[in-house]
């Protein structure tokens, strides 16, 4: 049975789950079929893998050095203890 | 940190200051943005964080090593947030998922598609999206724009997002610090993802 064609709007709500490779090999094929024929949802796809990259690429925030000194403090203690 | 988890765990309990402090910066920010979860300040949260590692450094003899130190670490975490949320009577993070009648919001707007009526077309692309200039991408603004959409998110959509996709953690590892289900943790990728990359879109449309 052919199931029905997915639509763009059903697309957006489905691609966490295909570029984390999580969806069924049937629902991956709708998608897949989708995608070959469109080319808003091809862009859209590709804008979220960029996203993701471009997080990827942030700084991770560093510790605060009075955190950092007050928990030194702390584990001086415990070493004693 | 380039030793393994046991050369590491070795160097604690023998009270090498160094391979402490490694410990902190890797993975204590993460703490602070997962406690903030729970907790309603940042500064709590920073206070939770710091409990934290007093509850490692007193727990480490006992550790086994059955699951992963950092597992191990954002189980502490989570203990010490959820009593400390329990305390200023907040509810827990996840229970809104839980929530069978809540309606999330869609990834993209539903004003971008056709009406679900249309007789060619229901639900494809009203507007589609247009591909992203290159250069415009990759210039220091983005980036900024970037992480103030991420900072702008609900918590626990913040703290999925950034250990997955800033820091590179693995699904697995989100969900054994943050004990959420497969999917729960995919819900809130999703909704955190699709609110980020529209934030991205309409800056550069106008850019």
């Amino acid at each position: 049975m052919e199931l029905e064609q997915l639509s763009c709007q059903e697309l957006v709500e489905l691609v966490t789950d295909f570029v984390e490779g999580a969806l069924p090999a049937e629902e991956r094929d709708r998608v897949e079929r989708h995608l070959d024929t469109c080319q808003g949802c091809r862009t859209y796809v590709e804008q979220m893998r960029r996203t993701i990259e471009l997080s990827g690429h942030l700084t991770v925030d560093d510790v605060s050095p009075e955190a950092e000194l007050a928990l030194l403090e702390a584990f001086r203690g415990w070493r004693v203890s | 940190m380039a030793a393994t988890e046991a050369e590491l765990l070795d160097a604690l309990r023998a009270g090498d200051e160094g391979a402490f402090v490694a410990l902190v910066r890797d993975y204590h920010p993460s703490l602070v943005r997962v406690a903030r979860m729970y907790v309603s300040s940042q500064a709590t949260a920073e206070e939770v964080a710091q409990e934290t590692w007093l509850g490692v450094l007193n727990g480490i003899d006992r550790f086994e090593g059955r699951s992963s130190l950092k597992t191990w670490i954002f189980r502490i975490l989570a203990n010490i947030a959820k009593t400390r949320a329990v305390r200023e009577g907040r509810t827990l993070p996840f229970s809104a998922l839980e929530d069978p009648a809540r309606v999330p919001d869609p990834a993209v707007a539903a004003d971008r598609f056709l009406d679900s009526e249309h007789p060619r077309w229901p639900g494809h692309w009203a507007v589609k999206p247009a591909p992203w200039p290159e250069d415009a991408l990759l210039a220091a603004e983005t980036r900024k724009r970037l992480a103030d959409a991420i900072e702008a998110l609900p918590a626990t959509q913040r703290a999925v997002l950034t250990l997955r996709d800033v820091e590179g953690w693995s699904s697995e590892e989100v969900r054994n610090a943050l004990e959420l289900s497969e999917t729960n943790q995919r819900v809130l990728l999703h909704r955190a993802r699709s609110k980020v990359r529209a934030a991205l879109e309409s800056y550069l449309e106008q850019a």
